[in-house]
């Protein structure tokens, strides 16, 4: 999907609105006035942290022992990197992310197909649909922790009894699986409600003249709509993909990262790091490489983000 | 609605055609299949929402209890339980954080649609990547900082770390709003020699009121159900109510009818303020990108 054929990123090589001339270097600061607040603002709380994690990652620090500090250079990445903990963590990540994104984006397809259709409540199949996003996800993991994957009385098990299922502890027979259920049901409305809105962007004129020329609705669907949903798609994916690497709130509440590590992601390694064992050093060595990783995904986003923005502004 | 979206009216009577063709038995089955999956992704938030009206006795049972006597009996005891305090940190955190990123990104706004000042692009781009930064990066720093400055388990510490997490998706949001309006509108303004603080106020912030009401529904949206931060950067003072939530993973962990009424307090806000924003929900989700 990422392929090499998407445009260079038109948006970082602004083309400059011609300035009139008569603007002295005082005007413009007071034309740029209104900006500054809100970029100082989002310097001092993104990246000046960013800088100091940097900063960090190549010190040796323990909060628990004060004065501990001391430079360490790349000795944090190497502990980080050899940590069988880290690299579990990394695997963990990897799959969550991915099986939630394809999951959820398959049935937020299918859905906004339906709903794209007319039929009796559609406003109201729509918000019923949205909910789970909505729903505070530190709330909504309880929720799946207990009443739903509960062994003996969870709703799960109950519903699924008639196929033979029987007293599954899902939190820790089926970690992953589970983690990444309550993720999809969270995700999903995310995705339906992206491509929804590319769908709905689309031209009638265009599906008509598809039906004029005899293409029936499989062909029109794979043939016209899906390449115009395809910047959508790509869109929902890689916003997605940023939001469930950090999946933190239902790690925390449903299984504290076990059984053992096997739900450990990064955020909830790193968590651990700083927070339990209070080593600062490796814990941001873990950050700066999450951060790198992510501003991978961050930039084809970006890219993608920059061609919808072009063509609503052409 | 359906007659409203077209505007011409060769393009009113093709989207007539085809909406006209699409009445036929089959958008039955697409209704039941619809409905089906609706009530499916539903059905959790219900139970959670019917749990809490329930005694410990009827939560967990096998089979599941559907029939009952609602009661208060959990609701009241959440409030025995000092969740009050928590309520009062989320609505400070989330109200305050809104009106901080209102106020900041509203003129960031108007200066890269309106007045595009140089190098306006990279200004957008720039505040879209830092929401794409990951938590995990700044929270250590963060950490650090506010024990230092003596800002740990402070509500307006956490206030401006939402305000920060949110600035991009309201600058994108307002920057779209602002997008919409008629150019004719401001360049009269301005030759009648308004002055910025008078064109923003007379003229561009009443034609942008609703915009600004939704992009600060989406930002309270993202505060109140922020869980990360909340539980790293606060412990007993500035707790918001997820963190009151964790205390159900362990102790409590068994008593399933409080903990669904207080789930439901938790989520009950910004549910209905998701279904009343429901319209600018895409724009937001979508940071502006997507209408």
């Amino acid at each position: 999907m990422l392929t090499p054929s998407l445009p260079a990123p038109t948006a970082t090589k602004p083309r400059q609105p011609p300035a009139p001339r008569t603007l002295t270097a005082g005007e413009r600061w007071r034309l740029r006035a209104p900006l500054l607040p809100a970029l100082v603002f989002a310097i001092a709380l993104t990246q000046v942290p960013f800088l100091l994690t940097l900063y960090y990652s190549v010190q040796s620090q323990n909060l628990l022992r004060p004065g501990s500090k001391e430079f360490v250079g790349l000795a944090n990445y190497g502990k980080v990197f050899t940590d069988e903990l880290f690299r579990n963590a990394v695997f963990n990540t990897v799959t969550l992310t991915a099986s939630t994104v394809i999951l959820s984006m398959l049935l937020g397809i299918g859905l906004a197909v339906l709903l794209d259709k007319k039929f009796l409540g559609r406003s109201v199949v729509r918000t019923l649909l949205i909910t789970p996003f909505l729903v505070m996800p530190a709330a909504a993991a309880l929720l799946w922790k207990t009443s739903m994957f509960n062994p003996v009385f969870g709703l799960v098990n109950w519903m699924l009894s008639p196929f033979g299922v029987d007293n599954v502890d899902w939190a820790s027979r089926y970690p992953m699986p589970a983690i990444v259920g309550v993720l999809v049901w969270q995700w999903t409305p995310f995705m339906m409600l992206i491509v929804l809105a590319g769908l709905q962007s689309q031209s009638p004129e265009v599906l008509e003249a598809a039906k004029v020329d005899g293409a029936n609705a499989w062909q029109t669907f794979r043939r016209v709509t899906l390449p115009h949903l395809r910047q959508f798609i790509e869109l929902a994916i890689l916003l997605g993909s940023i939001f469930i690497v950090q999946t933190f709130d239902a790690i925390f509440m449903i299984t504290q990262g076990g059984p053992g590590q096997a739900t450990t992601n990064l955020p909830y390694f790193i968590y651990q790091q700083a927070f339990r064992a209070f080593d600062v050093g490796e814990a941001a060595a873990a950050g700066v490489i999450v951060v790198v990783a992510t501003i991978t995904i961050a930039m084809v986003a970006l890219r993608v983000i920059s061609n919808l923005f072009t063509e609503e502004s052409a | 609605m359906t007659t409203m979206v077209a505007t011409a009216p060769a393009e009113r009577a093709a989207a007539t055609r085809r909406r006209g063709a699409r009445f036929r038995p089959g958008n039955i089955g697409v209704g039941i299949a619809a409905w089906v999956a609706a009530l499916a992704f539903f059905f959790p938030v219900l139970w959670m929402f019917l749990t809490g009206f329930k005694q410990e006795s009827q939560a967990s049972t096998d089979p599941p209890t559907i029939f009952f006597t609602p009661t208060l009996d959990q609701f009241r005891s959440i409030f025995a339980r000092d969740f009050a305090p928590y309520l009062i940190n989320s609505l400070t955190a989330s109200v305050m954080s809104t009106i901080f990123v209102i106020m900041l990104a509203t003129p960031a706004a108007y200066a890269l649609s309106v007045a595009k000042v140089g190098r306006w692009r990279d200004a957008l781009f720039f505040f879209l990547s830092t929401r794409m930064m990951p938590a995990v990066a700044s929270i250590l720093p963060l950490y650090i900082l506010a024990t230092n400055i003596g800002m740990l388990d402070n509500i307006t510490m956490l206030s401006l770390v939402y305000t920060a997490m949110n600035l991009p998706i309201a600058v994108w949001m307002i920057r779209s709003f602002l997008a919409e309006l008629p150019r004719e509108v401001l360049e009269a303004a301005r030759i009648d020699g308004a002055s910025l603080g008078t064109e923003m106020r007379r003229i561009i912030l009443p034609m942008i009121a609703p915009g600004l009401a939704a992009t600060a529904l989406i930002c309270m949206i993202f505060a109140w159900n922020e869980f990360f931060f909340a539980v790293s950067l606060t412990s007993t003072r500035a707790a918001t109510v997820p963190v009151f939530l964790v205390g159900f993973i362990t102790s409590e962990g068994l008593f399933w009818a409080r903990l669904s009424a207080a789930s439901t307090m938790a989520a009950l806000p910004v549910i209905l303020a998701g279904w009343v924003a429901q319209k600018w929900l895409v724009r937001g989700l979508s940071l502006g990108a997507v209408k």
